[in-house]
């Protein structure tokens, strides 16, 4: 190809030289200028090859609708992959790789698989790589096959978000979308309105229009202008409405400038909007004719010609021939011409017919020639001509006529599908006009209209007119309205009558050999679709699915309906009848990013601080993430192993005092004349016999009878308790306790609270928890029969108020001590010190689990599973006496919850003399080797500081009815054994509870 | 993402809320008299239409009311929002 930049023309500043590289080569372009527009200005033909063959491609098109210019920018962090080089806006200093060529662009190894196209047809992986195994080939295929590549690092850009909300989006910036925004805006009706390009004005960028008497891009221009000033009105370029979804929620992505991370500006920002009306103005996309090699370099849309010649400044050769089925391309050919350049001839695959666009031709001097097509393009550097041969009234190219013609670049148009992308994501119904060969709106389901080429009105003036129309009704139903201006725009070609001609194949003309492409980006071919018809594939999805035709990153914006034109043509039926696949979002490809935007990092989740987080950075915990909390799991000794620093956690506990910060426990306030009567349905064991000032451990189900959750509860007063949870499920709690009050025990009179992050809880633990508290200035009476174990109390402490439960989760004398969140860390703080004469000893959930673990207390979703009854876990007696209804009570009467035999939780005592118990290791019969029964598994096990010794709980199936027997525990090839014994290795007895 | 107009706090976001699932839905009892399939008929079955569903929300980002939705599960449409205490409507759908 011989693209040149012409001398003049195009929205570039040829004053502004900018130098940017394409695989390492220095290159320079303008100001205005895509990397798409500036690489053809640098003679560049070839960028890419393509995706299964790698065959050489070059440029198709001007916008997002490119299918072959597929570019690696950047590189390092910030390298992004898979970007249209069409979409690219040329910045200093921009790298830009092809991918998909490997060594290189020019030296492809792997176009060898053009050789052997015939192996490659459609449906391939499911035929030819099936033995011995398609693992065994997948990996030289994804490498063949692959595009570009995403960065090794993290992203160093931010990315932002937003929702907004307005009477009006108006999708598109071109000149009737600006028109429907301007009516809208005079309305004085709220109006968003977004281009996804850089610059406004749509199809005036590609054909010069003149709107009043005046240049259309200085109309579009001061229309913007205007727009910005109105204070109802948000308009915003580089947009794309990537996304039409329920409730006329439509997604845009905002490129912002700099492109380059500047670490405080956003790269890009998602916005949600909801809109009372949307108005699809977003254009149609030029579909290319579909011929033999019509994929090699050179051959372009007639639109992209006139693009890159009225916005850029660049001519795409020297010697042009643009092929056409309609009259648009005669617009485009003018544009080339009054530029100066060849247009070696018009090929129009219609008869022909004296119309003004062929006089306005023949005045210019441009040769048309009717009734033919291009069959063929021929250069193996460069395109040296193309083969046109005339059609028969069958639409078949005559062989005997064809003739080459010079030129060194080909220009076609197949028509125009409007870019119903949006309208079809809302739910709309398309039908397929045969006037315009176009698949256009039909039925709306969502409050939306579309306008201009959307609507498949391809006639500026025409256009014009139905946007006015269709606006003004909009306006109506929101009860405003605006004068339509008297517009005048200069004469377009339009589509004119268009001529159906899906595709030309080699088979026509004796080359069978010759393929004809449909879908560039993912080298689909005209055969490949009508090979998988042969083979029956029926439905444009399956068609879709088996060939991979639009299946690409550019989701077929160019091959999509001529891929249904040639099935039309193959089951001799209207494209209509085959139907589109269906639109999904996103329109376009779009970053991840955008969609995660600031919930990166330490964001996508942020852990809760303890109120003593400070303290316990200082005393060296090893923080962890529990259940959302940030809390230590240890405290780091220097040189010690975490069981070595456990062990000194839960001995200086048991010996003499621990303080644990347990602020997380879920607390859950519940008052209310009914509150009894509404616990007792929500535990599994009676809550109404609760004396006031007392503690009861509570076991809570699911309504499958599966054992939820467990916690201390304590009735503060007759109607008002406070409900414990574990840490992990206290706002889930909070939230279920509510739909059951509202959703079905609506007339019990009963409130709730959640109240986890009012009070912070320290547990102070061990045998002189009782003298350290009693150092405090308080209003407690610690004694042992003042306030003895399963207590509660309140009062004030140090002067502020106070809760205290006498409650143990490590089976020593234990406190918690909950005040007011904000005293917290003061609490901390004072504990330690006062606790310096008991050798206090800060502790962390492992010592924690360790303790409850030699206590033999179960641990909801350690030791119980999705399966667990309370039966299981020794609760069965509790649950038979109670004789009321509550939350899973008629699930653990079902037969499978009373059958025996059902694994329950047990102790197990280490018999072999070695180390902890596996956790998760299977409890099978003495003697036994796999293949045998699983009889259960490892569910809880440490070794013992206090014991010396491991410990461990299990589920074992009839395990309260085995105690005493002797079991293995087989895992991983390794064998262990153990007896089963009642679970509790440490105190059974309860003893140091009670004192 | 589905706009729904909470009785409390007006129209809001489909992120602000959380669906409960088939409304409506009447807990059996008392547990001694219920059969196993009765049982399982209100844990496990549910209906699933094409057309109106009577759902139950919560408006768990906002208020944390529950209420009544009924929607087209077609078209995503809502046709009525009422109380959980508030008995079906009767509704005409016009899409059917």
């Amino acid at each position: 190809m011989s693209a040149y930049r012409l001398e003049n023309g195009g929205y570039i500043d040829r004053s502004q030289q900018i130098s940017f590289q394409f695989d390492g080569k220095k290159l320079s372009g303008f100001q205005g200028d895509t990397l798409a527009s500036a690489l053809l200005a640098n003679h560049v033909d070839v960028i890419g090859r393509s995706f299964k063959y790698h065959r050489p491609r070059g440029i198709l098109a001007a916008g997002l609708d490119e299918a072959n210019a597929i570019m690696q920018i950047g590189s390092g962090a910030e390298s992004s992959p898979n970007l249209k080089a069409t979409q690219v806006e040329l910045i200093e200093g921009l790298q830009a790789r092809s991918v998909n060529a490997w060594p290189s662009l020019k030296f492809d190894l792997l176009a060898v698989n053009a050789v052997f196209k015939r192996f490659l047809p459609a449906g391939f992986y499911y035929k030819t790589f099936m033995w011995p195994d398609w693992h065994w080939f997948e990996p030289a295929i994804r490498n063949a096959a692959g595009l570009g590549k995403s960065p090794d690092q993290p992203d160093p850009d931010i990315y932002d978000k937003r929702s907004a909300d307005c009477d009006i989006l108006v999708i598109g910036g071109g000149i009737c979308g600006l028109m429907a925004a301007r009516l809208a805006a005079e309305s004085g009706a709220n109006v968003l309105l977004v281009e996804v390009d850089s610059a406004w004005g749509g199809s005036a960028l590609c054909w010069p229009t003149l709107i009043d008497d005046s240049d259309a891009a200085s109309w579009c221009a001061s229309t913007v202008a205007e727009l910005h000033q109105k204070p109802n009105v948000v308009v915003l370029n580089r947009t794309m409405a990537f996304g039409y979804y329920d409730h006329n929620l439509v997604g845009l992505v905002q490129r912002l400038v700099p492109a380059q991370s500047d670490g405080l500006t956003p790269r890009e920002r998602m916005w949600k909007v909801r809109a009372k009306t949307v108005v699809l103005a977003t254009g149609a996309f030029e579909r290319p004719l579909v011929f033999p090699n019509n994929d090699r370099p050179g051959v372009m849309l007639a639109s992209a010609g006139a693009s890159y010649v009225s916005r850029f400044g660049v001519a795409v050769g020297r010697k042009v021939l643009i092929a056409t089925n309609n009259d648009s391309a005669y617009e485009s050919a003018f544009v080339l011409k009054e530029a100066g350049v060849d247009v070696v001839a018009l090929v129009d695959a219609r008869a022909s017919a004296a119309s003004e666009v062929t006089q306005r031709a023949q005045d210019m001097g441009l040769v048309i020639i009717s009734n033919s097509t291009v069959t063929n393009v021929k250069g193996s550097s460069g395109l040296r001509s193309a083969e046109v041969c005339e059609l028969n009234a069958d639409n078949q190219p005559v062989a005997k006529s064809r003739r080459s013609i010079q030129c060194d670049s080909v220009l076609t148009s197949g028509g125009w599908s409007p870019a119903v992308h949006l309208f079809s994501q809302s739910g709309g119904k398309l039908k397929f006009d045969d006037e315009t060969q176009a698949f256009v709106p039909k039925r709306s389901v969502q409050n939306e209209i579309s306008i201009g080429a959307a609507a498949g009105i391809f006639e500026l003036g025409a256009s014009l007119a139905h946007a006015q129309d269709r606006i003004g009704t909009v306006l109506k139903s929101l009860n405003l309205s605006a004068k339509p201006t008297e517009t005048s725009v200069s004469k377009h070609a339009g589509l004119g009558a268009i001529k159906s001609l899906w595709s030309v194949e080699g088979e026509m003309l004796d080359r069978p050999g010759a393929k004809a492409w449909v879908d560039f980006q993912n080298d689909v071919t005209s055969s490949d679709v009508k090979l998988a018809l042969r083979e029956n594939f029926r439905s444009v999805e399956h068609v879709k699915r088996y060939t991979t035709l639009g299946m690409a990153s550019d989701q077929g914006k160019t091959s999509n309906v001529n891929g249904i034109g040639v099935m039309s043509v193959e089951l001799r039926c209207d494209p209509g009848d085959v139907g589109t696949t269906k639109f999904r979002p996103p329109y376009n490809p779009l970053t991840i990013g955008a969609f995660a935007g600031r919930r990166v990092g330490e964001n996508l989740n942020p852990l809760r601080p303890l109120p003593s987080a400070a303290r316990q950075i200082e005393l060296g915990a090893k923080l962890e993430d529990y259940g959302g909390w940030h809390r230590p799991a240890y405290y780091v000794e220097r040189g010690q192993s975490e069981h070595e620093c456990v062990s000194k956690e839960v001995l200086a506990t048991r010996n003499s005092l621990g303080l644990f910060d347990a602020s997380p426990l879920g607390k859950i306030e519940v008052f209310g004349p009914d509150a009894a009567e509404f616990l007792n349905r929500i535990y599994a064991n009676n809550m109404k016999t609760l004396k006031v000032g007392r503690c009861r451990y509570g076991l809570m189900l699911n309504e499958n009878g599966i054992i939820y959750d467990d916690g201390i509860l304590a009735r503060i007063a007759e109607d008002h308790y406070l409900v414990g949870t574990t840490s992990g499920h206290a706002s889930a709690i909070a939230d279920m306790l509510q739909e059951w009050l509202q959703c079905e025990w609506v007339h019990l009179d009963v409130a709730t609270s959640n109240v986890t992050t009012n009070w912070a809880v320290m547990n102070v633990n061990g045998p002189k928890a009782r003298a350290l508290l009693e150092k405090f200035d308080s209003s407690f009476d610690f004694g042992a029969h003042a306030f003895p174990h399963m207590h509660f109390r309140e009062g004030e402490l140090e002067g502020v108020p106070c809760r205290i439960q006498r409650v143990s989760f490590s089976g020593e004398l234990s406190y918690e001590v909950s005040v007011p969140w904000g005293y917290g860390a003061s609490l901390f703080d004072n504990i330690m010190v006062l606790g310096e004469e008991f050798a206090i000893q800060p502790f962390g959930v492992e010592s924690l689990m360790t303790m409850r673990i030699e206590k033999g207390f179960l641990h909801v979703g350690s030791d119980t599973d999705g399966m667990t009854v309370p039966q299981d876990v020794g609760f069965g007696r509790i649950v038979e006496k109670k004789t009321d209804d509550f939350v899973g009570r008629r699930s653990i009467m079902r037969p499978d919850a009373l059958r025996s035999g059902r694994r329950q939780l047990v102790g197990l005592d280490v018999t072999d003399g070695g180390d902890a118990l596996p956790i998760g290791g299977h409890v099978v019969d003495q003697g036994q080797s796999p293949p045998t029964a699983s009889r259960g598994w490892v569910t809880s096990s440490v070794f013992s500081p206090t014991l010396s010794k491991p410990v461990a709980l299990g589920l074992v199936e009839g395990g309260a009815d085995r105690i005493g027997d002797e079991i293995e525990i087989w895992d991983l090839g390794t064998r262990r054994r153990a007896r089963i014994v009642a679970p509790g290795a440490y105190d059974a007895k309860g003893e140091r509870l009670h004192v | 993402m589905l706009n729904i107009k909470c009785p409390w706090c007006g129209e809001r976001p489909e992120v602000e809320f959380r669906c409960g699932g088939e409304s409506h839905i009447q807990r059996p009892g008392p547990h001694t008299e219920v059969s196993d399939e009765a049982w399982a008929n209100y844990l496990f079955y549910r209906d699933n239409p094409k057309g109106v569903l009577f759902e139950r929300w919560v408006h768990s980002g906002g208020c944390g009311e529950w209420f009544n939705v009924a929607r087209n599960t077609v078209t995503h449409e809502i046709l009525a929002v009422y109380q959980m205490t508030d008995p079906k409507p009767v509704l005409e759908d016009p899409k059917e």
